[in-house]
C-alpha cells in the first residue's frame, strides 16, 4: 500500500486523516482505488482525464511530468498538493 | 535517477569566460524590445483608467476614429469572450477570461492604469492624441487597495461574479480569492508541549521588480491570418500561449520572436500590449507597436505582493522547534495569483518543524494584478520567519547560527506542504557563515561618528523549478558549435547552456555559439524564470551534446572504417583506440566529414529541482539625527549546486540582495485613498544605485544537485529572500526596537528613536 498525502481542502471536504492507503500500479488507477473508497474524490484531482492543472502529484519527494500514466512502482508516499505559481 | 559526470575536475565549467552576447550590449547593438521596426509599422497607444475601481458604463470613440492619421480604434469587444478555464501551469495562473480582461478592461477597471482602449496611427503622438479623444463614462467606486480593507466584511467587492474557493467552498461575494491551509502534524497540541512561544506579525507594501526596459509588443497579423510577435518576454513560449488564449488562436498561429530582454526578474511573464497590437494590426493591416512608459509599468504591470504574515513558533527549552502557525495574507492586485502556495511552500522551509499548520489567503486588491517577482511570496514569508527565530534567539540567549543549525532542514527533512526535501545545503550554509570573515569579525557598535550600528542574519529558500527545455546544436565545418534555444536570457544563462555544451564536446566555450530563436525554430522551452534555465536548458543542451558526440563518433568510424566501439571522443579530438595512427580534432573531422552535417537535438521535462538556500549577514550603521541607514558591511552564502559560471552566479546573489535591500529599506507603492501610486516614477521610487551600497561579498557553496549531471540547482530567486529580515533584524540589534513594516524608512525609524 502507498501511503496517499491529500490536500487539507480535500480531507477537510471528505472528513479524511491526514494519510491515507491506496494502491494501484500507475496513478489513474491509485486515483480510482481513492475514488472507489470515497465517492467523489476523483473530481478534486481529475479533469477531462488528466490531472487538474491546480493539482500536482508528488511522488517520493519528486513531481511527476507524466500525469496518470505515471507507474508507481516501489512507491511510498504520493502528495497531491495545489499547483504552485512561481517566476 | 540521473547519471552523473564522473568529473570534478571540469575544464570549462567553474571558469569565467567572456559573455556571448557582452559586445553586443556594451556597444549598444542589442536589439531590444521597442528596437525592432517593420516595414509599414504604425504606432499605439492605450487610454488607461484613472480611476482603481470603477464601473465602465460606456465608451465613446468616435471623435478618435475620426482623427486624422488613425488607422483603427479597439475597445475589449474586439477581443474574444473567454471563459473562467484555469490555465495552471507553473509560470501563469488564473482564468483564460482574467487573462484577457487585464489585458483590456471589459466593464469593470480594477486599478489605475488598467487599459481600456487603444488606438493605432501613423506615428505615436498621434496616436496619443487621439486616445485623449475617447470619452469612457465611469461609475467611480470605493478602492480597497490592502488586506484589511479588502478582507473587511463591509468591503466593496472587486468581481461580483468571482466565486472564491475557500477549502473547495464556493463563496460568492468576496475578496477572498482563495483560502488554502496546509498541515502536517498536530500544531495546537505541539504548541503546549512548547517552553517559548514566539509570535510576530509583518507588512509589507507593494515594491516593482524595477526592471530597466519597460514593456514592448509589436504585432502583425498577416494575410495568412498568422500573428506575428516581437517583444521583450521571458518566455517567448509562455508569450505566445497567453496571446493565443487572448486572441483564441490556435498556438500554431502565432510566432512570438523574443528579443533581447533588459530585465525581467519575473515581471516578464505576463503579456499586456502584444494582444492589443495584434488587433490593432488587424484592424489597420499593418504592423504596430506599443511601448510603455516608466509610469504605466509602474501603474498597470504586476508587482510583487504586499500583505501581512503572522508567524508563530514554539521551541523546547533547549531550542528545538516543536510547532509552527503562519497566517498569510497577499495582494493579488485586480486578478487572483498572490503566490500564496509558494508562500506557504517557503515560510518554514529553512527549519525541521514536526508540527506545521499555514493558512494562507490570495486577497483581491484595486492595484495592478500581482506577477512574479523572484521567488514569489518567499520574501514576505521570510520576513517573518526570520523575525521570529530572531527573537527566540535573543529570548534564550542562543548564538543566532548554532540555534538555526539545530533545527536546520535537511535531506529527509518533511516539508510544510508534505513532501520531504532531497539533497539540499543549508547546513552546509550556515557553516560556511559561522566559519566566514564577517560573522568573525566585530562590529564597533560605539563608533566615533554617533551612529548606530547593527548586525542582522537571516536565511531564505527558493525552491527552483524544472520544466520543459529544447536544444540544438549544429557542427560547423571550422569545428565550432551553433546552438540555438528558447531560453530568452535574462541573466548570463547564453553562458551557462553553452559552457555545459562546451564541457560535453570538450571544446572552449567561445567554440559554442548560442542564439535564442523564436517560437517556430525550437522545441517548446518554459520561461526563464522559477531559477530553471541554467538546470533546465544546460540539461536539455548537456544531452543535445552527447547525442552529437554518438553521430560524431559514429561518422568518424565510417571514415576510418573501423567499428564505431574503437573510437574516441575526448578533448574535442576523435582518435582509434586500436591504431595511433588515426586521430584528428573535431576542427579536421569537420572539415573532412562526408557523412552529411552533424546536428542533435534533445528536450528535457524536469521535476522540481531540489530547493535552494542562502543566508546573508548585514552591518548597518543609522545615523540617529536623520533616520538614514547605510549598509556598511553585506555577505551572501548560498548553496549554489554547482557554479557554472561563477561569475553570474556572484551577479545573481549581488543582483538578488540588491533588490531585497530596496525592498526592505525604500521601495513602496506609496498610495493615495483613491488607489492612485503617486511614485510612480525613478525619481520618487527610490531603488537603490551602486552609490548606497558597499561591494556585497559573495561566498558559493557548492552542495551538488542529485538530479543534473554536474549538480546544476538554481540559485537566482533566493537571494532576495533574506535581506528583509537580515535588515530589520540588524536594525533592532542598533536601536533596540524591531520596525516590523517596511520599508524599514528614515521617518519610520527616526519616530522609533523618538518614542524609544
Amino acid at each position: 500500500m502507498i501511503k496517499v498525502f491529500l490536500p487539507y481542502r480535500t480531507r477537510k471536504l471528505f472528513d479524511l486523516p491526514v494519510e491515507v492507503n491506496a494502491e494501484g500500479n500507475n496513478l489513474r488507477n491509485l486515483i480510482e482505488f481513492l475514488d472507489k473508497k470515497y465517492p467523489g474524490l476523483k473530481q478534486e484531482l481529475v479533469d477531462e482525464e488528466k490531472l487538474k492543472p491546480t493539482i500536482s502529484a508528488v511522488i517520493d519527494g519528486r513531481t511527476t511530468r507524466l500525469g496518470l500514466i505515471q507507474k508507481l512502482e516501489n512507491v511510498s508516499e504520493i502528495h497531491f498538493l495545489p499547483s504552485i505559481a512561481g517566476g | 535517477m540521473v547519471s552523473k559526470e564522473k568529473k570534478s575536475n571540469y575544464k570549462i565549467i567553474g571558469t569565467r569566460p567572456i559573455r556571448h552576447d557582452g559586445y553586443d550590449k556594451v556597444t549598444g547593438r542589442a536589439q531590444y524590445g521597442a528596437d525592432i521596426k517593420l516595414p509599414g509599422m504604425i504606432y499605439g497607444a492605450v487610454l488607461r483608467s484613472p480611476h482603481a475601481h470603477a464601473k465602465i458604463k460606456s465608451i465613446d470613440t468616435t471623435k478618435a476614429e475620426n482623427t486624422n492619421g488613425v488607422f483603427a480604434v479597439m475597445t475589449a469587444k474586439d477581443l474574444p469572450r473567454l471563459t473562467d478555464k484555469q490555465r495552471g501551469n507553473s509560470e501563469e495562473s488564473g482564468s483564460e477570461k482574467h487573462l484577457s480582461e487585464n489585458v483590456m478592461a471589459l466593464d469593470k477597471v480594477f486599478y489605475k492604469g488598467h487599459v481600456v482602449a487603444a488606438v493605432s496611427a501613423n506615428d505615436v503622438n498621434t496616436a496619443r492624441e487621439a486616445v485623449k479623444k475617447i470619452i469612457v463614462d465611469y461609475e467611480v467606486l470605493k478602492p480597497v487597495i490592502n488586506v484589511d480593507q479588502a478582507m473587511d466584511k463591509d468591503a466593496p467587492i472587486l468581481h461580483e461574479e468571482f466565486i472564491g474557493d475557500h477549502l473547495g467552498k464556493k463563496v460568492k461575494n468576496t475578496n477572498i480569492a482563495t483560502y488554502n491551509r496546509y498541515k502536517i502534524g498536530n500544531a495546537e497540541d505541539a504548541f503546549k508541549n512548547c517552553d517559548l512561544v514566539v509570535e510576530k506579525e509583518v507588512e509589507l507594501q507593494t515594491v516593482h521588480q524595477g526592471y530597466i526596459e519597460p514593456h514592448s509588443g509589436t504585432a502583425i497579423w498577416d494575410e495568412d491570418d498568422r500573428v506575428k510577435v516581437w517583444t521583450s518576454t521571458q518566455g517567448s513560449f509562455s508569450n505566445r500561449d497567453s496571446v493565443s488564449k487572448v486572441l483564441s488562436l490556435d498556438v500554431s498561429r502565432v510566432k512570438v520572436t523574443p528579443m533581447e530582454i533588459g530585465g525581467g526578474f519575473g515581471g516578464k511573464i505576463p503579456v499586456y500590449l502584444e494582444p492589443i497590437a495584434a488587433v490593432l494590426s488587424k484592424k489597420s493591416r499593418r504592423p504596430v507597436q506599443l511601448v510603455m512608459s516608466r509610469t504605466d509599468v509602474f501603474d498597470a504591470s504586476g508587482p510583487a505582493p504586499g500583505g501581512k504574515v503572522i508567524v508563530k513558533i514554539g521551541v523546547d527549552k533547549n531550542g528545538k522547534m516543536l510547532a509552527g502557525y503562519a497566517d498569510i495574507r497577499l495582494e493579488a492586485g485586480g486578478y487572483p495569483e498572490a503566490f500564496i502556495e509558494a508562500a506557504a511552500k517557503c515560510v518554514f522551509s529553512c527549519y525541521d518543524i514536526p508540527a506545521m499548520d499555514i493558512e494562507a489567503y490570495d486577497v483581491l486588491v484595486n492595484k495592478p494584478s500581482s506577477a512574479p517577482y523572484r521567488a514569489p511570496g518567499s520574501p514576505q514569508v521570510a520576513f517573518a520567519t526570520e523575525t521570529v527565530v530572531d527573537e527566540i534567539c535573543k529570548k534564550l540567549k542562543m548564538d543566532l547560527i548554532d540555534f538555526r543549525l539545530l533545527n536546520v532542514a535537511e535531506k529527509g527533512t518533511r516539508t510544510a506542504l508534505g513532501p520531504k526535501y532531497r539533497k539540499i545545503g543549508l547546513k552546509e550554509v550556515l557553516e560556511a557563515a559561522k566559519k566566514s570573515d564577517h560573522w568573525n569579525s566585530k562590529i564597533d557598535n560605539k563608533p566615533s561618528n554617533g551612529k548606530l550600528r547593527g548586525r542582522g542574519i537571516a536565511s531564505g529558500y527558493w525552491f527552483n523549478i524544472g520544466e520543459k527545455s529544447a536544444v540544438n546544436l549544429s557542427l560547423n565545418m571550422d569545428g565550432t558549435v551553433i546552438l540555438t534555444e528558447g531560453s530568452t536570457d535574462i541573466g548570463g544563462s547564453r553562458a551557462s547552456i553553452a559552457m555545459q555544451a562546451a564541457e560535453v564536446l570538450g571544446i572552449e566555450a567561445e567554440s559554442v555559439r548560442p542564439s535564442v530563436v523564436d517560437t517556430d525554430s525550437i522545441g517548446h522551452t518554459d520561461v526563464t524564470g522559477g531559477s530553471r534555465t541554467t538546470y533546465a536548458t544546460g540539461y536539455a543542451a548537456y544531452k543535445a551534446a552527447h547525442i552529437m558526440i554518438d553521430e560524431i563518433t559514429g561518422k568518424a568510424a565510417k571514415i576510418w572504417d573501423i567499428p564505431e566501439n574503437e573510437i574516441i571522443y575526448e578533448n574535442g579530438a576523435i582518435s582509434s583506440k586500436t591504431d595511433s595512427e588515426l586521430k584528428m580534432t573535431l576542427r579536421e573531422f569537420a572539415d573532412q566529414n562526408p557523412f552529411g552535417p552533424v546536428v542533435s537535438s534533445a528536450s528535457v521535462d524536469l521535476e522540481e529541482a531540489a530547493g535552494g538556500f542562502g543566508t546573508h549577514i548585514v552591518d548597518l550603521e543609522i545615523d540617529p539625527e536623520t533616520g538614514k541607514t547605510d549598509v556598511i558591511r553585506y555577505t551572501v552564502l548560498q548553496d549554489v549546486g554547482k557554479a557554472i559560471h561563477p561569475a553570474y552566479v556572484e551577479g545573481q546573489l549581488q543582483g538578488g540582495a540588491t533588490q531585497g535591500i530596496g525592498w526592505a529599506l525604500n521601495e513602496e507603492y506609496f498610495m493615495s485613498e483613491q488607489g492612485t501610486m503617486l511614485n510612480s516614477s525613478y525619481l520618487d521610487y527610490r531603488m537603490p544605485i551602486a552609490l548606497d551600497l558597499p561591494m556585497i561579498e559573495t561566498v558559493l557553496v557548492e552542495v551538488p544537485s542529485e538530479d543534473h549531471p554536474f549538480g546544476v540547482r538554481g540559485f537566482g530567486e533566493t537571494p532576495i529572500c533574506p535581506p528583509v529580515p537580515a535588515i530589520s533584524n540588524a536594525v533592532n540589534d542598533a536601536i533596540g526596537t524591531r520596525i516590523l513594516s517596511t520599508p524599514i524608512k528614515a521617518s519610520k525609524i527616526l519616530k522609533t528613536l523618538k518614542n524609544i
